[in-house]
């Protein structure tokens, strides 16, 4: 598959406090993101996810390692041609209008005039910002910022789309919007990248994420991969059961039974367990009334990768 | 082009801010007031008006300049509207060049309608039009220049306060420095004068801007001083600048 994103070993050091004392906050980092990947960066807050955000779009250089956008190198200002970037909460210009901001972000791609006006246009009825597009910005809410951000990312059609934190800020409705504008990004055969904390937006979007904990990334795959391959446990409930039955499934559970409205739970470490427990309750005259398998949710996942490894 | 969009659009946003219209309406109304001043003296009228229309269009002129200057870039930073413009193909040099232009042009407008108001009163006054006084202006407005470059070269590496101090200190302190030079030339020993010779060479001089008296006393004006004054304030303002875009260049958005 063609590499959209390349990064070799790329590492960031900051300098701290009154003694500017050198703090790594991003190690080793390599990854490698495809051509028409919805690709997902996850990780707690202050993990480093933005900083890299940054360093693939030349906000920061690296200390040590490369990244390559498209095949050339980020450090190059002529990279930044084809790739589209939303920064995390985007504050943009208090006294200029929206379509006054847009047209300034496609001078500075060299676009056209007339392109400029079609793609504006275009865009503004994207993210439905028709109606305030003569408005200044500083009368924008946070949403409708949000919004804007994403058109200016798009203003030059861009083969690589990198958003920092795309759903802050949205109402569920706004969250629906770009999910189904990211969807449609990918239709159109571009490359997502974006950085999230809301993990169900996660789930529903991306073909692979990367888990980044403390500055080091510990875990890349594809999201059915991680959560169908291990089925957590398997769930009961079953009706009537007998005082012989609830000792043998306490015994199968291995753990005590829990009374519900609905009947008793039972929760079976494995399906094997859980297959022996069905038969027998069968057996022994009891109604099952529900099975449910429990799989690792995108947010067991996360947790379990973050308390893992928090140092 | 991508200069000019970024200068296009550092202009639309300084004029359209309020604090921008009331400064400026605040200067205006000084120096109409210089008028009323000048009533009262007798005989001295243009003098008057003269005197006291530049030193305003001056004053604010540099008020504008510092207090714009200093946020200019650290603002964008602090704020994080560079990120959008950083993150597109724009060389950071484009964006520090654009940001300056887009002042430059603020202060033209803005100094520009000062100085015009202070041309016409005293026309209004003497019966006959000063070309020295758009001479002075003129010299005026490149030091108003260098003092912006200055607040631009603090606001790549500072907070906007410590800008603001530094380059009030250095505005004060190259009004001043013609006498620096000559205290030390008059008095000081020869170790202290060379370090004052050192330091005269590192500030600007903005005392060589000032022809303001001259033209208001209606004394002769050195031509070649003028040009002289011209050529070091493109000068200096070229240094500033390449000073400020070496900083800019590899510095880090946090």
């Amino acid at each position: 598959m063609d590499p959209v994103i390349e990064i070799e070993g790329l590492c960031k050091d900051f300098r701290v406090g009154f003694w500017r004392r050198r703090t790594r906050v991003l190690h080793d980092l390599n990854l490698t993101v495809h051509r028409g990947e919805i690709f997902g960066y996850l990780g707690p807050n202050g993990a480093g996810k933005t900083t890299t955000l940054k360093l693939l779009t030349g906000l920061i250089l690296p200390t040590a390692g490369s990244a390559r956008l498209l095949g050339r190198d980020v450090t190059l200002v002529a990279t930044k041609q084809q790739i589209g970037f939303l920064p995390e909460t985007p504050y943009f210009y208090d006294y200029l209008t929206g379509r006054e901001f847009l047209d300034l972000c496609g001078q500075l791609f060299g676009l056209p005039t007339p392109v400029r006006r079609d793609r504006i246009a275009r865009l503004l009825a994207l993210i439905s910002l028709e109606q305030a597009a003569d408005r200044q910005l500083r009368k924008y809410s946070k949403g409708m910022l949000q919004r804007l951000g994403l058109a200016q990312a798009l203003i030059n059609d861009p083969s690589l789309v990198i958003l920092d934190e795309p759903m802050s800020g949205l109402d569920p409705l706004g969250r629906k919007a770009m999910r189904d504008i990211i969807l449609q990004l990918k239709a159109e055969g571009r490359t997502i990248f974006f950085s999230s904390h809301i993990l169900p937006d996660v789930e529903v979007l991306c073909d692979r994420v990367g888990i980044l904990v403390g500055g080091r990334l510990r875990g890349v795959g594809r999201l059915d991969e991680i959560l169908t391959a291990q089925t957590e446990s398997v769930e009961l409930i079953l009706e009537r059961v007998s005082p012989d039955l609830a000792v043998l499934l306490q015994d199968l559970a291995q753990g005590p039974l829990l009374s519900r409205p609905d009947g008793v739970l039972v929760r079976l470490p494995d399906q094997e367990r859980a297959d022996q427990a069905l038969r027998a309750a069968v057996e022994a005259g009891a109604r099952v009334v529900g099975v449910a398998p429990q799989r690792l949710t995108l947010e067991d996942h996360f947790l379990r990768e973050v308390q893992g490894h928090t140092p | 082009m991508k200069v000019q969009a970024i200068a296009l659009n550092t202009f639309r946003e300084a004029v359209r801010d309020r604090i921008l219209t009331s400064v400026l309406a605040f200067a205006l109304l000084l120096i109409a007031a210089s008028a009323i001043l000048a009533s009262l003296s007798i005989g001295q009228e243009g003098k008057i008006v003269k005197d006291l229309g530049l030193a305003s269009s001056s004053l604010f002129g540099t008020f504008i300049a510092i207090f714009l200057g200093i946020g200019l870039v650290s603002k964008e930073i602090e704020r994080r509207t560079v990120y959008t413009i950083i993150a597109k193909p724009v060389h950071r040099f484009q964006f520090l060049l654009g940001k300056y232009i887009g002042l430059v042009l603020t202060l033209l407008v803005t100094v520009g309608v000062m100085v015009l108001l202070v041309v016409g009163l005293a026309w209004a006054v003497d019966g006959h039009w000063t070309p020295g006084l758009l001479a002075a202006a003129g010299l005026d407005f490149l030091a108003l220049m260098i003092v912006t470059a200055v607040a631009i070269l603090f606001s790549t590496f500072s907070t906007p306060t410590l800008s603001a101090i530094f380059t009030l200190a250095i505005f004060v302190i190259g009004r001043l420095s013609g006498d620096l030079r000559w205290f030390a030339e008059q008095f000081a020993g020869p170790g202290l004068r060379r370090a004052i010779q050192v330091l005269y060479l590192i500030l600007p001089d903005l005392s060589r801007f000032q022809i303001g008296p001259q033209v208001v006393h209606g004394l002769p004006l050195s031509t070649a001083g003028i040009v002289w004054a011209a050529l070091y304030g493109v000068v200096y303002i070229l240094v500033l600048l390449l000073l400020a875009i070496g900083v800019f260049q590899r510095r880090d958005f946090k």
